[in-house]
């Protein structure tokens, strides 16, 4: 119904200037435009509510005691998820980091969460599930609890305490203060997030869906094919490499892989991209050196690099 | 009274420093507001997400930017 008010608006917006057909490029890129920012900016202002309505109730404070009780694996598994409903913020990874470590929780459990909490966050969701569908988010949240699981439960076999920070472990914390808000501060919390979030993002979704809608209607439909597609084993890396410094732009650069997969990159080398592009950032590199040793950093990226990579050869194989 | 503004310097805690100033300037109180940046004072106040705030030392609120009314109706507590 939507689709067919747009195509509306852009044949009378076209047939009202004379000239040009509604079928020529332009006017299939004002379409592609229109439609994806009207449908994704009502998705992220409901979304980002929904989800900060529910983190109200998972301050880290009680994430860091559901995780201090569970064995290792299962904690592995239970960070991953938590790290979707627990607010996070990478300003506030170092606070986050100290408190899980001091209150007892093993290191692996901590960068399950770490490498989950970024990566599977509100923004990507809308953007995957509004451009993409259903299916390809649930992937990419599917496909990231895994990476996340499985790095930390891999940085806590491998006992690496020693290469955390001196000073951490001399850290005492004090008792943790849990406030009691009423519904109408958790409104309040879930209103102020959308204001935030939607505040911070909205140019890079306008300016990502437009260079999207333009190379929807103008570049070749197989542009991409020889050099990103399913074939090209180089492809998942180079993604891999290019998403890192793109940080935080999971709403620019998402409209823009959905244009790409439909010039011929594939499923898979997108989804490493995605998860490069939210996982794995340098700003949030820079903050965690003032708990991590540089070695325990560098393996901390590398590990994620490689599961993210093997991720996308794993879709591009069966897909 | 002591307003403590907790966090490593991010643009939040910025705001919440403007807001908490605001606030006491308002009320006319006889307060000072200071920030707190250093990881183990944070720590040990049990604060794991940052902005948070605190009044002569009791933790009022993590982890968001209170505005300048919620800041007040502490304050008047």
């Amino acid at each position: 119904m939507w689709q067919e008010t747009v195509d509306r608006l852009v044949d009378w917006i076209f047939s009202a200037k004379g000239g040009q057909s509604p079928d020529s490029a332009l006017a299939l890129a004002l379409n592609f435009f229109i439609y994806d920012t009207v449908k994704i900016f009502i998705l992220l202002i409901v979304i980002i509510f929904a989800i900060s309505l529910l983190r109200s109730f998972f301050p880290p404070e009680r994430t860091k005691g559901f995780l201090e009780k569970v064995p290792e694996f299962v904690g592995n598994i239970l960070a991953a998820l938590l790290g979707i409903v627990t607010p996070f913020c990478s300003c506030s990874a170092v606070p986050l980091f100290i408190g899980f470590i001091e209150a007892g929780v093993p290191l692996g459990v901590t960068f399950s969460f770490l490498v989950s909490a970024p990566m599977v966050n509100e923004v990507a969701l809308v953007m995957l599930w509004g451009l993409f569908g259903w299916k390809i988010a649930l992937l990419y949240i599917g496909s990231g609890l895994v990476v996340a699981i499985v790095s930390g439960a891999i940085i806590g076999r491998l006992h690496l305490e020693k290469w955390v920070e001196e000073y951490v472990y001399r850290i005492h914390s004090g008792e943790a203060v849990l406030e009691t808000l009423t519904w109408k501060d958790r409104l309040k919390y879930a209103s102020a997030a959308v204001g935030e979030i939607v505040g911070k993002v909205w140019a890079y979704v306008i300016v990502g869906i437009a260079i999207g809608g333009f190379m929807h209607g103008y570049a070749p439909a197989d542009l991409l094919a020889r050099y990103a597609g399913p074939a090209v084993w180089y492809a998942v890396p180079v993604a891999v490499l290019i998403g890192v410094p793109l940080y935080s732009n999971a709403a620019g650069v998402i409209p823009i892989v959905k244009v790409l997969m439909e010039k011929g990159m594939a499923l898979g080398t997108s989804l490493a991209f995605m998860m490069a592009v939210t996982a794995l950032s340098l700003p949030e590199a820079v903050i965690l050196r003032k708990v991590l040793k540089p070695r325990l950093l560098a393996l901390y990226f590398g590990i994620v690099a490689i599961g993210i990579m093997l991720t996308g050869y794993l879709f591009n194989a069966v897909l | 009274m002591k307003v403590q503004i907790l966090g490593s310097g991010c643009a939040k805690c910025k705001l919440l420093e403007k807001n908490a100033r605001e606030a006491v300037a308002e009320l006319a109180l006889e307060a000072e507001v200071v920030k707190v940046s250093d990881i183990e004072s944070i720590m040990a106040m049990g604060v794991m997400s940052t902005p948070a705030l605190a009044i002569d030392g009791v933790v009022k609120s993590s982890g968001r930017v209170l505005s300048k009314d919620q800041i007040t109706a502490f304050l008047v507590q």
